[in-house]
């Protein structure tokens, strides 16, 4: 596409594109520092609802739980992610490839509501208590295909005349591995580990269905706090959360920057 | 040795995908042969297909997921050409990207103030010499909420399609005497279709099955097939009927699967 010629009526468009898009989010973000408890009249300014969050303990310790989730799940669901890209990498055969990639993508484009369904049969069957395991095993199964499809990139772009040269020096397994693989492939790593921390934060449906009584995340009391009605911590939560995404974003294309700034450089 | 090191090596993705892709789905298959006294029966799709209440809800859920890939395609098309033409063009898709980071609970949670009675929409209805209407709680609403929270995910495929159109098509184009129009009738659309399938894909499965959405702003009303393997599980713990609606959900998506996919290798498009 050719850059920089868009009419103005194209500019007008995205402009009005872009406040649809963001006006739910700021007006969700301005009401959570509203004196009154409505998000239907504006008062005044005043932090009362933000208070109100920090000094309710159940949520906070909600909130932990979601982040510990978030972070268990991630790192192990990067670890598994990347031996299945590497062994869909490692595919002799074609057909093989093709069954291991289609298999992987299965739970990626999956309904929601059928992971879910479907792990709570399985959890049942298996008879294992619903609660923190159960989330945190559900979220570590539906992150590893998503990890799988960020680092197989980089193993695509990885020249095998590398992995041989290792070989031919007399590097082991293990050497070639460490110090030649994972090195490479580690941008592809991080990028998994991130969007698998997004994957877990921003899940619902599936926890929703295996968490079971006693153990919430915030997604979830955030659905069983909005059936009941307005309440303006729900939006200093969001406030709250706004913030950490962004941190999360800001974080996330700095790293992919970095490891492309420095992939120019090598090629130049 | 090393066969076996490498065999270990590999368990753990194996194990996931026995344990958590293959059985599970399985298992879906399995319990919707049985009914809720756990007999072996037809039952469950007897009743699927017999009564015409089940019927309905799908073609409902049908109807609402077309029209929500519909709305955000006809809304996500212009968008992501208008994008691609942008100077900063990256950086304006990362902000198309930012919403999705946020909690899809807490979208939904907004809408609820924004569409009440007294709430900012309808206070700009009545600017404009409209009453207050009910907005909230009605098959529009949830139609409309869905489409906004679906947009980012279809923009980004078409936006893909489009930066990977090379400059010289569109030169040659106009070159060659086309006029805007032509060029993006005969050139843009064909070379972006891939583009828009992947992002039909992408949306309209999860628009079948978005149960919270249709508690929290269809008020209920609108009963798609998520709503219902959803109630059937949780709420009336009548697994075998919602694994036979699991069942229709699971093949209704392979179907989408089938018609939208291109012949030709598929690039990774969600990000």
């Amino acid at each position: 596409m050719v850059k920089g010629t868009t009419s103005k009526m194209g500019k007008m468009y995205l402009v009005l594109v872009f406040l649809l898009l963001y006006i739910p989010i700021v007006f969700l973000i301005i009401y959570s520092f509203n004196q009154g408890t409505t998000m239907d009249k504006f008062t005044g300014w005043s932090m009362v609802h933000y208070q109100e969050l920090f000094s309710d303990k159940r949520l906070l310790a909600i909130f932990l739980n979601t982040i510990l989730i978030a972070l268990l799940s991630s790192v192990f669901s990067t670890f598994v992610g990347t031996m299945g890209a590497l062994l869909v990498d490692n595919a002799k055969r074609r057909r093989t490839k093709e069954t291991y990639l289609y298999l992987n993508s299965i739970l990626l484009v999956s309904p929601d509501v059928i992971i879910g369904a479907s792990f709570l049969i399985f959890f049942t069957a298996l008879g294992l208590p619903l609660g923190f395991w159960s989330v945190l095993l559900s979220h570590i199964a539906f992150e590893i295909p998503i990890v799988v499809l960020m680092v197989l990139p980089r193993l695509n772009e990885m020249s095998s005349s590398m992995v041989n040269a290792a070989r031919d020096l007399g590097a082991s397994n293990w050497q070639t591995m460490s110090q030649i693989v994972i090195p490479f492939i580690q941008p592809g790593i991080i990028a998994g580990f991130f969007m698998a921390i997004t994957y877990s934060l921003d899940d619902f449906a599936v926890t929703f269905f295996v968490t079971g009584n006693g153990f919430t995340t915030l997604s979830v009391e955030i659905y069983s706090r909005a059936r009941q009605g307005i309440s303006l911590e729900i939006n200093a939560l969001s406030g709250i959360m706004f913030i950490f995404s962004l941190i999360l974003v800001t974080v996330y294309y700095f790293i992919e920057n970095r490891s492309q700034g420095k992939r120019k450089v090598m090629e130049a | 040795m090393t066969k076996q090191l490498k065999a270990l090596f590999y368990t753990p993705y194996f194990v996931w995908l026995g344990l958590f892709v293959i059985a599970p789905v399985g298992l879906i298959v399995y319990y919707s042969f049985f009914n809720i006294n756990h007999q072996l029966t037809l039952a469950n799709y007897q009743t699927f297909f017999g009564s015409g209440t089940y019927l309905i809800m799908t073609a409902n859920s049908v109807l609402y997921a077309f029209l929500i890939t519909l709305i955000a395609l006809l809304i996500s098309y212009p968008m992501a050409y208008y994008i691609s033409k942008l100077k900063h063009r990256d950086f304006w898709i990362l902000l198309v990207i930012l919403p999705t980071w946020i909690n899809l609970l807490l979208k939904a949670y907004a809408f609820i103030g924004l569409l009440s009675q007294d709430g900012l929409v309808n206070k700009c209805f009545e600017l404009f010499g409209f009453g207050p209407q009910q907005i909230l709680f009605t098959n529009t609403s949830f139609i409309l909420v869905a489409a906004y929270i679906e947009i980012p995910f279809m923009i980004l495929p078409i936006y893909n399609s489009l930066t990977d159109i090379s400059s010289s098509y569109i030169r040659a184009s106009h070159d060659l005497g086309a006029t805007t129009w032509q060029t993006i009738q005969k050139i843009i659309i064909p070379m972006t279709l891939p583009g828009v399938k992947s992002g039909v894909q992408i949306v309209f499965i999860p628009s079948l099955s978005l149960f919270m959405l249709s508690r929290l702003i269809g008020g209920n009303k609108v009963i798609t097939l998520g709503t219902a393997v959803e109630e059937h599980f949780l709420t009336t713990m009548n697994w075998g009927m919602g694994s036979t609606i699991g069942v229709v959900l699971i093949i209704s998506m392979v179907v989408v699967m089938a018609l939208t996919n291109t012949k030709k290798k598929r690039r990774q498009t969600i990000w």
